[in-house]
């Protein structure tokens, strides 16, 4: 059973040693150290709400908003810091919790009005995306001493490599949430509510704040993300992240979490994006496929866990 | 996910309760349950007055606001065979999301959500325009294929969703990740225009007054509605998404029933796919119905229908469109910059849910009467 627990985690990762060794043999300086932090660096954003779409979907629920977050967190540290003239830090140290506090209200909104997630973090996704356009329609442009710094920060790692700052953040986080999640009781409460949320409740488990928490927690991460790809793009653009909700949703079901709630892990959640993450590089360094190629790619890939998970569990759902 | 609840509420009412406390909440949540399937076992009944009522009053209000902004909204002028004026424009601009709201409003009853459509629309613009390139194609053709797109997509997100058991939400996913793709696929990367003007017909052509778009909604609203409502359909779809094992022991195919459901989907998508594409005259994989398939979830919301299933109402699903689009419409009318069209769409959708939400109505109300009584205590001193 434990074995079974983990399969799709298993496949995933196999897949992903075997795209690289493929990638590597076919393509020089495909296998290099270089692809892989590049693989982090460009894919840290993603990683980051991937990791917040698992908790919420783990609890049972979805969160839509997430891209718009990205932008919204995006725009707003850009004009802050290049019309107003503010520090960065300060910036953030306003931000995260502007952020955050927009997630819990979606909570409280799921939770308090039994309105469903689907629906709320979709009028969330407008909202957010709908302020990040009042303040600004045109990117703005981030030119700051300490963004210059942020980039120069990192690691250098033999082969030409770079671990750079966002990778260094998105791995503080990951371990963060892998404590989180399977050492709290914060964590324990997450699966707890996805797996039956009136069963929970009889149990002692504080619904409501867990449920707040979750979407607030989410929103975050959301909002971090925004930040990092400020680190990435140099700017904040009202209509950036469009899409990227539906690619963490595909990287958390890639990553054997299911959809129902109760049951999946975070490190598959990374491992999901990093095998959507490796798809592109390898379309990228073949150069004859063409972009939709990924799309229909990610499809059946998605389309392949997805029947794996039904066949792993079909002696569950033939009892309930 | 149906069944599942119920099995649940089995199990908590079986448990020993050690905690005094406990029973009393338990029946408080059984009674919450029960008034809420109640309130849903009156899917269909026409004669639920209030229902209609507030989606209705809501396009009624953003009407009147356009009037007061623009007293000539309302006026219509008859020009070259065809009216012309700002509702005509609303409803022939509003066509496609109608048209999804209708695949949608019946997706949603059996307790699904299809976020492939816009997908679906891209495929089928895709498909249309390029046969419209191939010499000697007859436009039924065309037409067919165009459709054919919409019944194979309505079935293979039929069959994940009722035979392989996957969830709504996933197994339409697929779909509109995989579906852009193949629509690109299609097109090879390109836009593809076409010259084509009996297909552009249905695009910009006008019958009788009114505009193409306007009487493909129509036609299918009623071919849907007369094959819904004077046929036991419907009901089967309700009583699909109110209880799908339950429906099955009472001898119901529910995964026929909801196979159906995501086709009908499927053909409104491709017919609005070929509506856009017809309008442009042109099949652009990028952009054609993005995002729609969540204008068209709106739609079914705004008009009232909860995602739970159970019921549905296809002119409530319209109204919900039009107030999307009038909404748009009253931005534009007000001459506020476009950038607050999304705020402002966002706020409205949040009241609306608002509204709709039994708690926080009786939080309004309590709120109310507290100001009633404090002032009759006022009256009283």
């Amino acid at each position: 059973m434990m074995a079974k627990r983990f399969l799709p985690l298993w496949i995933t990762t196999s897949l992903l040693v075997v795209l690289f060794l493929i990638g590597a043999s076919q393509y020089q300086g495909f296998g290099s150290l270089r692809v892989v932090t590049n693989l982090f660096s460009d894919n840290a954003f993603l990683l980051i709400i991937a990791l917040g779409m698992t908790l919420v979907i783990i609890s049972g629920g979805i969160d839509l908003s997430v891209g718009s977050v990205i932008a919204l967190s995006g725009v707003l540290c850009s004009v802050l810091i290049t019309e107003y003239q503010l520090h960065p830090l300060l910036v953030f140290a306003i931000v995260l919790p502007l952020g955050t506090l927009f997630g819990a209200l979606m909570g409280t909104l799921i939770h308090v009005y039994r309105l469903q997630p689907f629906i709320v973090t979709l009028a969330g996704m407008f909202l957010a995306r709908g302020l990040a356009t009042t303040i600004s329609e045109q990117s703005v442009e981030i030119d700051h001493p300490f963004y210059d710094m942020v980039s120069d920060f990192g690691w250098s790692l033999p082969g030409n490599a770079w671990f750079d700052a966002s990778s260094m953040i998105f791995a503080l986080i990951l371990i963060f949430v892998v404590i989180v999640m399977h050492f709290t009781r914060f964590g324990t409460n997450i699966y707890a509510l996805g797996g039956s949320e009136q069963s929970a409740q009889l149990m002692g488990v504080p619904v409501k704040k867990t449920t707040i928490s979750i979407y607030a927690a989410s929103s975050f991460l959301a909002t971090l993300a925004g930040i990092i790809f400020t680190f990435y793009t140099f700017s904040g653009y009202a209509l950036a992240g469009v899409g990227v909700e539906l690619d963490a949703i595909a990287a958390v079901v890639i990553g054997g979490t299911l959809l129902s709630g109760g049951s999946g892990y975070v490190i598959g959640t990374v491992l999901g994006v990093l095998l959507m993450g490796i798809i592109q590089t390898y379309i990228t360094f073949d150069g004859t496929l063409s972009s939709w190629w990924t799309k229909i790619v990610i499809g059946l890939l998605l389309f392949f866990f997805i029947v794996l998970q039904k066949v792993l569990n079909r002696d569950k759902s033939t009892h309930s | 996910m149906k069944s599942s609840t119920n099995n649940q509420d089995q199990a908590v009412s079986d448990t020993p309760t050690s905690n005094e406390s406990q029973p009393v909440q338990l029946s408080e949540q059984e009674q919450a349950l029960a008034v809420a399937k109640s309130a849903r076992y009156q899917a269909g009944a026409s004669n639920n007055f209030g229902r209609y009522l507030w989606p209705i009053c809501a396009l009624i209000l953003l009407l009147a606001v356009n009037l007061v902004l623009d007293p000539s909204f309302f006026s219509l002028s008859y020009q070259d065979g065809r009216i012309y004026g700002s509702l005509i424009d609303i409803l022939n601009r509003c066509a496609p999301v109608a048209l999804l709201a209708i695949g949608m409003s019946v997706v949603i009853a059996t307790g699904g959500i299809d976020l492939s459509v816009g997908a679906v629309m891209a495929i089928s613009g895709a498909v249309c325009a390029n046969l419209l390139l191939v010499p000697d194609v007859a436009l039924v053709t065309v037409l067919l294929a165009g459709l054919a797109v919409g019944i194979v997509a309505g079935l293979v997100n039929g069959s994940l969703v009722s035979y392989l058991g996957i969830q709504p939400i996933v197994a339409t996913l697929l779909l509109m990740v995989a579906g852009r793709g193949v629509a690109q696929l299609i097109n090879q990367g390109q836009i593809i225009t076409f010259q084509h003007d009996s297909f552009a017909f249905i695009g910009v052509g006008n019958w009788l007054g009114l505009p193409m778009p306007i009487w493909i909604v129509i036609g299918m609203l009623a071919v849907t509605q007369l094959l819904l409502r004077k046929t036991a359909l419907g009901l089967f779809i309700e009583s699909v998404g109110c209880n799908a094992s339950a429906s099955r022991y009472l001898g119901i195919n529910d995964k026929a029933v909801k196979s159906f459901a995501y086709v009908i989907a499927g053909i409104c998508a491709a017919l609005a796919g070929m509506i856009s594409a017809a309008n442009i005259q042109g099949s652009d994989a990028n952009n054609a119905g993005l995002w729609l398939e969540l204008d068209a979830i709106l739609a079914v919301v705004i008009g009232g229908a909860s995602l739970i299933g159970g019921r549905f109402s296809l002119v409530l699903a319209i109204t919900g469109a039009l107030i999307i689009q009038t909404l748009a419409t009253t931005i534009i009318v007000s001459g506020l910059p476009a950038k607050f069209n999304l705020l402002i769409k966002a706020l409205v959708i949040l009241m609306v849910l608002l509204l709709q939400s039994e708690k926080f109505r009786k939080q309004l109300k309590a709120l109310f009467t507290t100001k009633s009584s404090a002032k009759n205590l006022g009256e009283a001193k």
